[in-house]
């Protein structure tokens, strides 16, 4: 089980966190670390680009939401890449497509942020 | 099912029981043994997730909610056309544990909620010993 974290700065005054493996109970906390230092850093416009995560369940769902509410209060925004139909299914599902703007690249994520 | 698919089926019929340490670091030996399991029914990829998903969900919410016991017994049963999933929970799942979509971004219930939602049945049947049993099945082509 293994869970990649990469965090960059993009060209829009954003900063992009590309995610790649599975998200999980055991691996939600390092991504949660990850999304925290950003925003501690000041950071309240993020990419999260799920392009190469496999597999992710409640845990890493809740990751996402605890991290949108965050970058809210200071009224920033979080854009979601996604296009595994097994992945968005499960945002379809829970209903969290109405809370996250999720695109199919980054250019798209990017623009929606501004 | 078509012939070959019950045929199939038939072959793959029997119960595998996985005990865990009841610790984040074991789900995911849990849901790759329902993967593997699975995978000997005729399951499309996408159920196969489906049950990943499940089998993860319940796992995490028995060790995030505290049972009782340091394990989790999981017991599989797949029959011609389904697969049920047993999960001893340690008195960790409320019989009363939402089944409703979580609204507004809420995390509660969440994964309780996608356990509903993936699987075509679930029950919950506290024993009377504190330990209840979380009982999902998915059926073949549903």
């Amino acid at each position: 089980m293994d869970i990649k974290v990469n965090v960059r700065e993009s060209d829009h005054d954003a900063y992009v966190v590309e995610l790649g493996g599975e998200i999980d109970v055991y691996t939600s906390p390092k991504v949660k670390d990850a999304i925290t230092e950003l925003i501690d850093q000041g950071h309240y416009n993020l990419v999260i680009n799920l392009e190469k995560v496999r597999y992710i369940d409640s845990t890493g769902l809740g990751v996402l939401i605890g991290g949108l509410k965050r970058v809210r209060e200071h009224g920033g925004s979080v854009s979601l890449v996604c296009t595994n139909p097994q992945i968005r299914k499960i945002f379809d599902i829970t209903g969290l497509v109405k809370i996250f703007g999720i695109y199919d690249d980054e250019a798209d994520a990017q623009k929606a942020l501004v | 099912m078509n012939e070959p698919q019950v045929a199939a089926a038939e072959k793959s019929h029997g119960t595998v029981e996985l005990r865990i340490p009841s610790k984040a670091e074991w789900v995911a030996v849990a849901r790759l043994t329902v993967a593997a399991i699975a995978n000997r029914l005729p399951f499309s990829v996408e159920d196969i997730e489906d049950l990943k998903l499940a089998i993860a969900e319940a796992c995490t919410y028995v060790i995030q909610a505290g049972g009782l016991s340091d394990t989790i017994d999981i017991t599989c049963e797949s029959g011609v056309d389904h697969l049920t999933i047993r999960v001893r929970d340690g008195g960790a799942i409320r019989p009363d544990s939402s089944l409703r979509r979580p609204s507004g971004g809420s995390i509660e219930g969440l994964g309780i909620f996608l356990i509903q939602a993936l699987m075509d049945d679930v029950q919950h049947t506290p024993d009377g010993d504190s330990r209840g049993e979380l009982i999902m099945t998915k059926r073949v082509g549903s």
